[in-house]
């Protein structure tokens, strides 16, 4: 409240939120819904027609199910890495703390091809599965192992600062009750770190749906099998159907929007609680 | 709780000692066997395989003409991404971290929407705005302006995709200090650029780093919005990360990792700087 009163002292801010918006309709609105635009000059059959063709369904089963799967071994792997970061010292761990952020500062199509030549039948790992009869990359696994790379870090640096600020004292209570380390793992500090939890799996989630460059390289890109919806974008965009491209599109922007819309609430709500607890 | 006081309290007894220990490193090696190979590896096999034939290939991959021309056309266009949205995000976030005003969270989250977007999303909505077939394609062709397939669009591209990296990194940093110190210069006689220059800047000068850095990494970087908006011309309109791509579907696999070594060079860079600065708030905050 006392900010509402005082106000009108600082200076700035016509300009500021004037220039905020001109930018911002620029850049991000006008061109966003010149998309929508596109996608209205089709009938709604022949949208219709468009998203639920065959070969459509197929790109969204491969993206949805690889995002998904990636975004659950990275919740589970991400916990895990924040607990060891926060908890233990070990040698090195600066280090290994500061590389967790590869995925947000490594060019997508760099960490795509290197991958790639990890897993690719000849490749350093793929070369013992080949003899198993595991392809890993240029099969959805590969899709899989390549979101599971980009979508890590947003859920190590969601859960580890809860895990920080966690208050020592209830496990301890706990421990002095009797409760065992699963025990307190499961009642204590999981339904302490669980926002965290899902504001990490739906921000990996959403980072896996949208992703191109690192799952290119590695998926083979097999209509039917390995295409992921973007790349089928570009592939409409190529054979000039921008319509069509501006469809499929659609449906994909309206899934992030609702994932965004989301995750800002959750992140909303969280805080007003904290602040809530915090007498603020 | 830290690290230390968690290790204590586990050693204190005999028995919770050997159990704690086993805990530990068992932890410990499976987080590392699992960053290691999703996370270390590629970046070593990068390096490994980009001087993999000898450290004379090497050199003559990052110094071919298309290399070097690639190379300029990065950093043109991060001259210019950064700079546009690091102004907009010192603005943006003194409007929404020191004012009351209704729609608010709304705003926030039209901001945010350049993070939820697929790039290939952001390349394609440039597409169908400025390509040939285009809303406006039939004026630049007129005016014979050429946007897709030309540098400007990679660089409206790029805009786009690194459009909230500052102004998110500065409105928690911005609404944590509040207004009371910008108040007081203003009280004290200075007028707005003075309380900007010497109290706002100070204040959030790590934060704002911090932001350019990961804009900067992220518009070198880009891929998937430049690959749809660029055509890629060999020398004329491809960025570092279109060129590992061309090098790599010809199967010129030691050309395209020395590139990506490039650009790999520059996500450590990036880490380097990051992890420094963090360090560096975290000093100043505990002081």
């Amino acid at each position: 409240m006392r900010n509402t009163s005082k106000r009108h002292l600082l200076p700035g801010f016509g300009i500021s939120m004037g220039f905020t918006m001109v930018y911002l309709s620029l850049i991000v609105l006008i061109p966003i819904s010149v998309l929508f635009l596109k996608a209205s000059t089709l009938s709604l059959s022949d949208f219709w027609q468009t998203v639920s063709d065959e070969r459509v369904i197929a790109s969204f089963k491969v993206t949805f199910s690889s995002s998904l799967i990636a975004a659950l071994v990275n919740t589970v792997f991400g916990t895990l890495i924040a607990w060891v970061l926060v908890r233990y010292h070990f040698w090195g761990k600066r280090v290994v703390d500061a590389l967790v952020d590869l995925p947000f500062a490594l060019p997508t199509a760099v960490a795509g091809i290197a991958l790639t030549a990890i897993y690719a039948p000849n490749g350093w790992i793929g070369q013992f599965f080949e003899p198993l009869g595991i392809k890993i990359a240029f099969s959805q696994l590969g899709i899989t192992i390549a979101l599971i790379f980009i979508g890590l870090p947003f859920v190590v640096r969601s859960v580890q600062p809860v895990l920080q600020d966690f208050d020592a004292q209830y496990e301890e209570a706990a421990s002095t009750l009797g409760a065992n380390s699963f025990q307190i793992f499961m009642k204590i500090i999981l339904p302490a770190i669980t926002p965290a939890l899902l504001t990490g799996f739906a921000l990996a989630f959403a980072r896996a749906l949208g992703e191109y460059g690192s799952v290119v390289f590695i998926s083979g890109n097999m209509p039917m099998k390995t295409e992921i919806v973007p790349l089928l974008i570009i592939t409409k965009l190529e054979q000039f159907d921008y319509a069509g491209a501006a469809a499929i599109a659609t449906v994909m922007l309206l899934i992030s929007f609702l994932l965004l819309f989301l995750i800002n609430f959750w992140q909303w709500k969280q805080a007003k609680k904290h602040r809530a607890v915090k007498g603020v | 709780m830290s690290a230390k006081k968690y290790e204590e309290r586990n050693e204190k007894s005999r028995e919770g000692r050997r159990s704690h220990l086993l805990r530990k490193w068992m932890l410990i090696g499976v987080a590392l066997t699992f960053l290691g190979l999703f996370i270390f590896l590629p970046l070593i096999v990068v390096f490994s395989e980009a001087t993999s034939k000898g450290f004379e290939l090497y050199l003559l991959a990052l110094t071919e003409p298309d290399a070097l021309s690639a190379i300029k056309l990065t950093l043109i266009t991060a001259a210019i991404a950064v700079p546009l949205n690091t102004v907009f995000g010192v603005l943006a976030a003194w409007a929404i971290a020191k004012f009351e005003f209704k729609g608010k969270n709304i705003l926030i989250t039209l901001i945010d929407i350049p993070f939820a977007v697929s790039p290939v999303i952001a390349g394609l909505v440039f597409v169908l705005l400025f390509g040939s077939q285009g809303l406006l394609g039939p004026f630049l062709e007129a005016n014979n302006i050429k946007v897709i397939f030309g540098i400007p669009g990679i660089v409206l591209a790029t805009v786009f995709i690194t459009f909230p990296f500052v102004v998110r990194e500065l409105i928690p940093i911005m609404q944590e200090q509040g207004t009371d110190e910008e108040e007081a210069a203003l009280t004290l006689g200075a007028n707005g650029w003075q309380m900007f220059f010497r109290v706002t800047l100070p204040n959030i000068k790590w934060g704002l780093l911090y932001g350019m850095i990961l804009c900067n990494a992220r518009a070198m970087g880009e891929f998937g919005a430049v690959s749809v908006v660029s055509g890629h011309i060999r020398g004329l309109t491809n960025t570092l990360p279109l060129h590992v791509e061309i090098l790599y579907n010809e199967y010129n696999f030691t050309a395209a990792f020395a590139v990506a070594s490039l650009l790999a060079l520059l996500a450590l860079v990036t880490l380097v700087i990051k992890s420094f600065v963090e360090w560096r708030s975290e000093k100043l905050r505990s002081e």
